[in-house]
Parts: C-alpha cells; sequence; structure tokens
C-alpha cells in the first residue's frame, strides 16, 4: 500500500509527512513529528490523554486519521506556551498542584485552553461537563477544576 | 524475660506454640534462641515482620530488646 | 524532631521541580523513547481462560517479511516462578489474556499481523471464574499441585492460603453483647486504572549488557525480576525509570520487559513494547474480587463485645491475594479483646492480581464497616461517637498482635466531629455514610546521594520513581535541613547505575524512608561543611554551628569571621579538600500507621438507580504534611478511585472467562462531571521515627471511601445493598426487589 503525502499545519508551523492511509493523526504527531506530548491512554477516544485541536475544535488525535489533518491546523500541548512563557493554564495546574503523575495533563490543558477560548467565565459544572472526556485517576479532579477556575479569573483579569 | 508472641501461619513451625518467654536482650540473640528450640524457624523469620513494643520492623536485625518487652511476629506488609 | 513552628519551608506548597516538563509535553513517559533501528513488539495473548497448550510454532510469523524475531516459553529458562509464568505462559494459560508468544517486527501494524501467523495448539479446559465454583466440592483445579497451606497430605485445592487471627474468645464475646449485627458483602474485581498503559523499551549490545527504559513504580525490582526470569544476572541490566504515568500498585511487577529484551536478542535490535488499554484490562493489574462475611456484637452503651470475619479473596491464576493485610487491616480501627479472622487465598482462572492502593484493605474494610454501620443504626448511636467509644489509640493492641504507637484516628474521629460539613444537617432527600480507613505503610530501603554544584545549589540523586510529586517533598525536606531556599535544589531519580538500591515506590513508603536517606544525606553535607568552615577559620569542626543555611562560630567561640554559605563553601573547596557531596542510606523502620474518616452525602434516583454524590469529606492523619497539596491530592485521589469502585467498576465476565468490558467505555472510571469537589482536612500526629513525623499518605484514602459510599446508599434508600459497585442496574433491581 503506498503512503499517503499530508501536508499540515502542526502548532502554526507548515509539516508534510508520508503516512499510512490506517494510521491516526496520534500515531503521525508522536511517531512521525516527534511531538511526544500527546498521550495514548487508550486509542479508543475514552482518555483525552491524545486531545488537541483541529482547526481549532478539540478533538481525540486517536480518533483522525492522519490524512484527515491535510489543510488543517493541528495544536498540541507543545505549542500552548509561547516563546514569554507557560500559559496561564499551565503554570496554575503547577501552582494548584493539579497534576501528580502528569501523563494525563496535556490533554486536560488542551482542552481546558479550548473551553477558556469559547467560554471565558464557566462555572464550576461547565468546567466539570467540558472535562468529562479526560481521565484522570490521580487527582480526583478537584485541584483541576481549581486550576481550570483561577485560570480563567486570572485571563479575565488581563483582558 | 521478654513476651514472644507468634501468628496462627507460623504455629506450624513451633509446634503449635502461640506464645512463649524468652531471656534475650537483642534481636539477634532471641533468633539463635528459637531457632535452639525449633531449628529450622530462623528461615522463616528472616521473612517474617516483627513488632518490638509495638514499632514494626521488616527487618530488626540490628535492634536491641529492653527486658520486659513484647515482641509480635507478624505477616510482611508490602503495598501498592 | 523538628516542632511544627519551627519550619520554614515544610508545609509550603511550592511548584514541583518536574512541573514545567509535565504541563508542556516534554516528560518522556514509558512509550516517549524512540533509538534509532527501533522495532515494534506485541503479544499473542491467551483466548481461552484455562487450557494446556500443546504446542507453540512461531515459524509461520517469522517467516514475514519485515518480522525479526518471535518468542515463546521455550525461549526462557524452564526453571522459573510464577511471576515467570505469569510473563510467559508454560504448560497451561491460566486467563484469558495470558501471553502465550511475542513477535517484533518493523512496525507495530506488521507486529500485530504476525501474531495471527503464531500456531498454537490447546487443549482447552473448564475455567474457574469465582469463590463459589473454586472452592465447590469438586471443583476444576486451576492448579493441580496446589495443597492449601502447602500440606501435601491433603487433596490438591484451589484454597492456596488460610490464614486466621484470634483474640479472646469471639463466642463468649458475642454472648454478652446486647445486640449483633452481621452481613454477608461482595466486592468486585478492580483495575488499578492507571491512565498510561505499560511500557518499555530494551536494548541488548554484542557483549550482552541490556538496558531497558521503562514506565515503573520500582526500576531496581525490573532489574530484578527481568534478570530472574531471563536466567541471567542482574550486573548485566541497567533499566532507567522513564516518568510513570500512574500505577497506583499495578506497575511493581514486569509484563514486558523480559520479552522486550528477548526479542532484542534474537533481532539485534531495540524493542519497543507498549500495551494497548484492552490488554491492560486482560492480563495486568487487577485486585482481589472478594466475597466476605463480618458480624459484630455490642453492648446497650456502644461497648463491642465481639467481632468475627470471614474473608474470601480471589487471588487469579497464581497465589498471593492480598488476604494477609485484608484480615490485619479489617478491624484494626477498635480496640478490642474477643474476635477471630479467617482468610481464604483462591484461585481463579483470571488475571493474577497486583497490589493495589493498600491491597487487600478496601474489601475487608467495606465489610466490617458496614456492619459497624449497622450496628450504630441498631443502637440508635451516632456512627463518629460508636467508632470513639471502640476507637484503637495509642497503647491499643492492635488485631494483628503489637501495641499501636502513637497514631492518629482518634483525632480524625474529633476532627471529623467538629467539622462544618459533618455538623450540617443532611441535605433533603440524601443519605449520609461515614467509614473509617486505614492502612499500616512500610518504610524498608532507600539510598540517597546529595551533589553540591559549584555555585552551592543542590542536586539530589535518589531512587524512588516520582509517582505523585515526591521529588518536591525531596526537596522541601532537604531545603528544611540544609537551611536554603527550595528553588536551589532538584531532585532526579535516578538510573539503576547511578545511585544507591532503593526499594520500590509503592506502600506508601517515598516520603517516609527515601525522605529519611535524603533528610540524611543533607545531614552529611551539613557535617562536611562545618569541617571545611572549620579548616578555613582555623578552629575546630566541633567549634562550628550550621545556622540557617550558614557555618557560623559557636556562640563564645572566639572567631572574627563572616559566616559561609554552602556557596561560599563552594567557591574555595579546592583549598579545604575538594567537592563535596552527601550520602545516605537506610532500611527504614516504624512507618507509623495511617488511618482516616471519611463521610459522603449522596443522592439515589429510585427511578434510574443513579447515584448522585453530592458532597465527600476526608480526614487522615498524615503525621506531619510535607507538601500538603500533594497530600490532600492522594486523598482526593483516592477517594475518588473508591468512589468509582463502589459506584461502577467491575469486571465483567462471560461464561468462558472472557471480560467482556475491556475498554474505559465500559469499565467505567469517574470522570470530572460524576464527582463534586472534595474536601480535605490534614490531622498531624507526628511519626516519631521520621525526623519531621512523617507518615505515609498514599494507601490509606482508599481504604474508607467503599464502606462510607455502601453506608450513604444504605441511609438514602432505607436498606442495605451488599453487592458493589452500586451501578444503576444493581441499584434498580435492589429498590424494585424491596418495593416488591
Amino acid at each position: 500500500m503506498s503512503k499517503l503525502h499530508v501536508t499540515t499545519s502542526v502548532n502554526g508551523q507548515p509539516e508534510e509527512v508520508l503516512c499510512e492511509p490506517h494510521q491516526s493523526l496520534l500515531d503521525v504527531l508522536r511517531d512521525e513529528l516527534g511531538l511526544t506530548g500527546t498521550k495514548e491512554g487508550c486509542s479508543t477516544g475514552d482518555c483525552g490523554a491524545c486531545s488537541v485541536t483541529l482547526d481549532g475544535r478539540l478533538v481525540c488525535s486517536c480518533l483522525v486519521l492522519a490524512a484527515e489533518a491535510e489543510g488543517k491546523e493541528v495544536g498540541t500541548i507543545e505549542g500552548v506556551a509561547n516563546p514569554d512563557g507557560l500559559h496561564v493554564l499551565q503554570q496554575k495546574f503547577l501552582e494548584h498542584a493539579a497534576l501528580q503523575c502528569g501523563i494525563c495533563t496535556p490533554g486536560f490543558i488542551v482542552a481546558a485552553k479550548v473551553l477558556l477560548e469559547r467560554d471565558p467565565n464557566p462555572d464550576e459544572t461547565t468546567i466539570r461537563y467540558w472535562l468529562a472526556g479526560n481521565l484522570c485517576r490521580c487527582t480526583g479532579y478537584d485541584k483541576i477544576i481549581r486550576a481550570v477556575q483561577d485560570a480563567a479569573t486570572e485571563l479575565a483579569h488581563e483582558a | 524475660m521478654i513476651k514472644v508472641v507468634f501468628p496462627d501461619h507460623l504455629m506450624p513451625n513451633t509446634e503449635g506454640v502461640r506464645e512463649t518467654e524468652v531471656d534475650c536482650d537483642s534481636y539477634r540473640s532471641l533468633v539463635r534462641e528459637l531457632e535452639k528450640r525449633w531449628p529450622g524457624i530462623e528461615d522463616v523469620l528472616a521473612k517474617t515482620a516483627v513488632a518490638i513494643n509495638g514499632q514494626i520492623y521488616q527487618d530488626a536485625w540490628l535492634e536491641t530488646i529492653e527486658p520486659s518487652s513484647e515482641v509480635f511476629f507478624m505477616h510482611r506488609i508490602e503495598g501498592g | 524532631m523538628a516542632e511544627a513552628h519551627d519550619l520554614k519551608v515544610i508545609g509550603t506548597r511550592p511548584v514541583r521541580p518536574d512541573g514545567v516538563e509535565k504541563v508542556t509535553g516534554r516528560a518522556n513517559f514509558g512509550a516517549d523513547l524512540y533509538l534509532p533501528g527501533m522495532i515494534h513488539g506485541k503479544v499473542l495473548r491467551s483466548p481461552y481462560a484455562h487450557a494446556r497448550i500443546k504446542s507453540v510454532d512461531v515459524s509461520g510469523a517469522l517467516a514475514m517479511e519485515g518480522v525479526l524475531a518471535a518468542v515463546s516459553r521455550s525461549d526462557f529458562p524452564e526453571e522459573t516462578d510464577d511471576l515467570g509464568q505469569n510473563v510467559i505462559a508454560r504448560d497451561k494459560v491460566l486467563y484469558h489474556g495470558h501471553a502465550v508468544a511475542a513477535v517484533a517486527a518493523s512496525t507495530p501494524l506488521l507486529a500485530e499481523q504476525a501474531l495471527d501467523a503464531i500456531k498454537v495448539d490447546y487443549d482447552v479446559l473448564e475455567p474457574v471464574l469465582s469463590i463459589d465454583q473454586a472452592i465447590a466440592d469438586g471443583a476444576t483445579l486451576v492448579n493441580e499441585q496446589m495443597h492449601t497451606n502447602g500440606d501435601a497430605s491433603q487433596p490438591a485445592s484451589n484454597i492456596a492460603a488460610i490464614t486466621k487471627f484470634e483474640r479472646g474468645d469471639a463466642e463468649k464475646g458475642f454472648a454478652e453483647a446486647d445486640v449483633v449485627v452481621e452481613g454477608e458483602f461482595r466486592v468486585p474485581m478492580a483495575h488499578q486504572g492507571y491512565i498510561e498503559p505499560h511500557a518499555c523499551t530494551a536494548t541488548i549490545n554484542e557483549e550482552g549488557k541490556i538496558t531497558v527504559w521503562c514506565s515503573t513504580q520500582g526500576h531496581f525490582d525490573v532489574r530484578t525480576q527481568t534478570a530472574a526470569i531471563l536466567g541471567t544476572s542482574i550486573s548485566k541490566i541497567k533499566v532507567i525509570a522513564s516518568e510513570i504515568g500512574g500505577g497506583f500498585g499495578g506497575k511493581l511487577s514486569v509484563y514486558l520487559e523480559p520479552l522486550a529484551v528477548k526479542l532484542s536478542e534474537l533481532s539485534n535490535r531495540p524493542v519497543r513494547m507498549v500495551m494497548n488499554r484492552e490488554e491492560v484490562f486482560r492480563a495486568t493489574g487487577p485486585t482481589s474480587a472478594t466475597w466476605c462475611k463480618a458480624k459484630v456484637g455490642a453492648k446497650k452503651d456502644g461497648t463491642i463485645t465481639a467481632a468475627t470475619a470471614w474473608l474470601s479473596y480471589e487471588a487469579g491464576a497464581f497465589p498471593g491475594a492480598p488476604v494477609g493485610p485484608g484480615c490485619m487491616s479489617v478491624l484494626a480501627p477498635y480496640d478490642l479483646e474477643n474476635f477471630s479472622i479467617e482468610g481464604l487465598d483462591v484461585l481463579v482462572n483470571k488475571p493474577k492480581v497486583a497490589a493495589y492502593r493498600a491491597p487487600g484493605a478496601p474489601q475487608a474494610m467495606h465489610a466490617m464497616e458496614c456492619v459497624i454501620d449497622d450496628l450504630a443504626r441498631e443502637l440508635g448511636m451516632d456512627p463518629i461517637d460508636l467508632r470513639l467509644k471502640n476507637a484503637a489509640d495509642e497503647g491499643t493492641q492492635a488485631p494483628y498482635g503489637p501495641k499501636f504507637p502513637a497514631i492518629g484516628l482518634k483525632a480524625c474521629l474529633e476532627a471529623a466531629k467538629a467539622h462544618p460539613n459533618y455538623t450540617a444537617p443532611v441535605p433533603e432527600g440524601c443519605g449520609r455514610g461515614v467509614a473509617c480507613g486505614f492502612w499500616f505503610n512500610i518504610g524498608m530501603q532507600s539510598s540517597a546521594e546529595v551533589l553540591i554544584r559549584e555555585d552551592g545549589t543542590v542536586i539530589i540523586n535518589e531512587g524512588s520513581p516520582d509517582i505523585g510529586g515526591s521529588r518536591a517533598s525531596m526537596c522541601l525536606m532537604a531545603a528544611e535541613t540544609l537551611g536554603i531556599p527550595y528553588d536551589r535544589i532538584n531532585a532526579h531519580v535516578a538510573d539503576t547505575e547511578s545511585t544507591g538500591y532503593c526499594n520500590m515506590t509503592g506502600g506508601s513508603r517515598t516520603t517516609f524512608a527515601t525522605g529519611m536517606a535524603v533528610v540524611q544525606a543533607c545531614e552529611d553535607i551539613i557535617a562536611q561543611c562545618k569541617e571545611r568552615a572549620a579548616m578555613t577559620w582555623d578552629i575546630d569542626a566541633d567549634q562550628v554551628d550550621w545556622d540557617d543555611g550558614q557555618a557560623v562560630p559557636k556562640p563564645g567561640v572566639n572567631a572574627d569571621v563572616d559566616p559561609l554559605s554552602l556557596a561560599d563553601i563552594a567557591k574555595t573547596w579546592g583549598r579545604t579538600g575538594g567537592p563535596i557531596l552527601g550520602r545516605a542510606s537506610v532500611n527504614a523502620q516504624g512507618a507509623g500507621a495511617g488511618f482516616s474518616v471519611n463521610w459522603t452525602d449522596l443522592a439515589v434516583d429510585r427511578e434510574t438507580g443513579k447515584v448522585d454524590v453530592k458532597a465527600y469529606t476526608a480526614i487522615q492523619d498524615a503525621g506531619r504534611a510535607i507538601h500538603p497539596a500533594y497530600v490532600e491530592g492522594q486523598m482526593q485521589g483516592g477517594a475518588a478511585q473508591g468512589l468509582g469502585w463502589a459506584l461502577n467498576e467491575e469486571y465483567i465476565y462471560d461464561d468462558n472467562g472472557v471480560m467482556e468490558n475491556a475498554g474505559f467505555l465500559d469499565y467505567r472510571v469517574p470522570v470530572a462531571s460524576d464527582l463534586p469537589m472534595i474536601d480535605t482536612q490534614i490531622v498531624e500526629v507526628p511519626n516519631p521515627t521520621h525526623p519531621y513525623g512523617v507518615r505515609g499518605v498514599g494507601e490509606t484514602p482508599i481504604t474508607a471511601p467503599l464502606a462510607a459510599t455502601s453506608n450513604a446508599v444504605r441511609d438514602a434508600l432505607g436498606f442495605r445493598v451488599s453487592e458493589l459497585p452500586m451501578s444503576p442496574p444493581r441499584l434498580l433491581e435492589a429498590i424494585d426487589s424491596q418495593e416488591g
């Protein structure tokens, strides 16, 4: 089977990759582009560890074929911080101890960032439902929710 | 004399004795004395935890034992 | 021991040293390593729960282009232990998913396809799938050589061991009781559910030197286990622990590493192996399903006169269910004169159980704490008052033998009674349930080296994989001991050839035991710094104090000199004897038991059977919280795991022993929208054996939630549901049968 030539953009940088038709976006990000910040927890779309954005929409990259990224903008955890430093969400996750093992953290931060872009002032229930597709087995979610709330408050101040 | 208590799972090694008294001043001398009474028990005790006056040791080899202490052998605890 | 008010750094909540790596995706976990020439390994797993293997033929796989190696039982030494037989099946497969062969190929997909070309001839046997089946007369034997407690004079049995604990006379105690309550409970098999699947990469060079990178709770244990299974020496193996994406006890045993090494040897390539989620469920982890009976008797005033427990645990395919700790923890919170406990370790054709957070305690304590709750109801007593009346305290003889030293159970109960979440009335339509939790905690062996850079900043090298912020607690204890700021210290989890021997991250031992080694290594640094200062000042070392991160002359010593900081001493260390490094190793004893009290308010929807958890509070004795946010995190995470186990999580098997819900969609762990905020209160009754009073905190948090949830559902419904999980279909069935 011949490989597909995919032209896409990852974190604002143009990328060209050759991939198998069956390869997921997750596999290509990790194995072809070396972006291992996006994690594989289940490969069935149930855990959210592989959360990325596709043209600004939150998706599980394990459920997206790499070929579907043709001509689209992919956003991963590696693109969340900017040259000035950490994103507010990353800073708040650290300050609130919102990670223990840290395997789910990239997915949570990518997902929470999309939430705050859509709804700058979400209430606790909204945050809990938005993040219901991201599994964390260590924290019981309490500190994650507080970190997202605090980030929203700080972003509102900055705005 | 110190009081020594064995759990159920060690009683096959002590001819069914649950509780005994031993004159000793260290864990090492205790084990030596028990080995004299019940040959072979030293190897079993090496895989056993022990509580000396409530303090649990996975390995008590270096411990001294005060007179009138209580020594309880028990399952070794592991954990997740 | 330092008093709380003297502490400057311990008890603060700084950002963890490895934090930036983990929020930016830079941190490397088990599956994140790429090596030149690396190929991919996959495991062929048994389609049967119980079968004799007649033959395995891997030649079909090896004939495929791109397949570079294949292994089966014949590639490993015949003499092996249970762990070796679990890593690769020998004469029998003992559960659905048991590893039978493995291949390595140029891509993961090709490796997957090559598994289909392996021929295995099975003689299918009847599977044993429950305790009831396993202990019935004439049961099929999982292991024909297994005799209860090793007594070969008796017929072979699926009961690997029977354990007993007794004190006083339980029958006499029940006779003296005014009220006797009993119950029978079932808790399902559950998985640790770490989000990162097992993963490793192995390579071997031409002189047989093996390097393994893997996600593990204990890389020194990986070295020991892998060497034993391969029949090689530990001196040939270096293990590098990657970051670890959760373990909870499930990453203490090897599954993939020996296979990856063998495949690497045969292919002469680095081999990476990563499990998928289905494999994680079918072949790793779980903890025991249990069937427990508990009975308790008390006087009218609440004094418990007797208790008994019968605890039966599924071990999976090999002996070793955590029924011993179950027996020892079931009555640990109580001061009792008369009790009798019996525990059974039962083989079934399911995966070999692994440690899971306070292994064995949640199931046993669920049974007893439910019965204690029913007793409080019978007596018309507040459930905390009943527990206070009978609570173990310093000097109480624990049910497992010794007398407790200082423990925090009563302090936790009193804190609960006074807590606003407890004094507040139960919300309309809700039930409230209380339970106590307990775990022994352990010490064991740890090493630490403390290295000083030329600028006086500090590196800690230690061997405990950081599963939940332990680098931060090491740096906090070092900062406190050395008297320097936290941000001048970094902690590094070193590989098996770069630090002294260290036992696993498990048993809630890391902050306690490795922390003790770090503190002692810092004290070694201080002693050396005092000598260097003394040399600089031409006085004796015993005339030097270490005060607030600086060497100073002792009061009264006639030395007109400026204090010397670590940086000052480092600047001139060439003159005083060269670089400074400190070290310590411990076999830490006296870990100090951890107690907790939890309660929850929840509502049950009688139409759907769904439970809505409205509030949850956890109070726990931490001895002393080094980094309180990570202690709270342990309490909150344990509560969430316990709620998941109580309300939803279970292995569901078909009649052939095939797990039907081997994925996160159907094995449903709690998600953010299932839970409320989890309120915590840390109680501090310092553990006298640790320089800062630390008790382990990681495991106790999962021991109370099962019963607290059960008791709250009992309160909400007005009747008890004795089988977990209390999932919607099960609760609906219970509600329907009650309402007839």
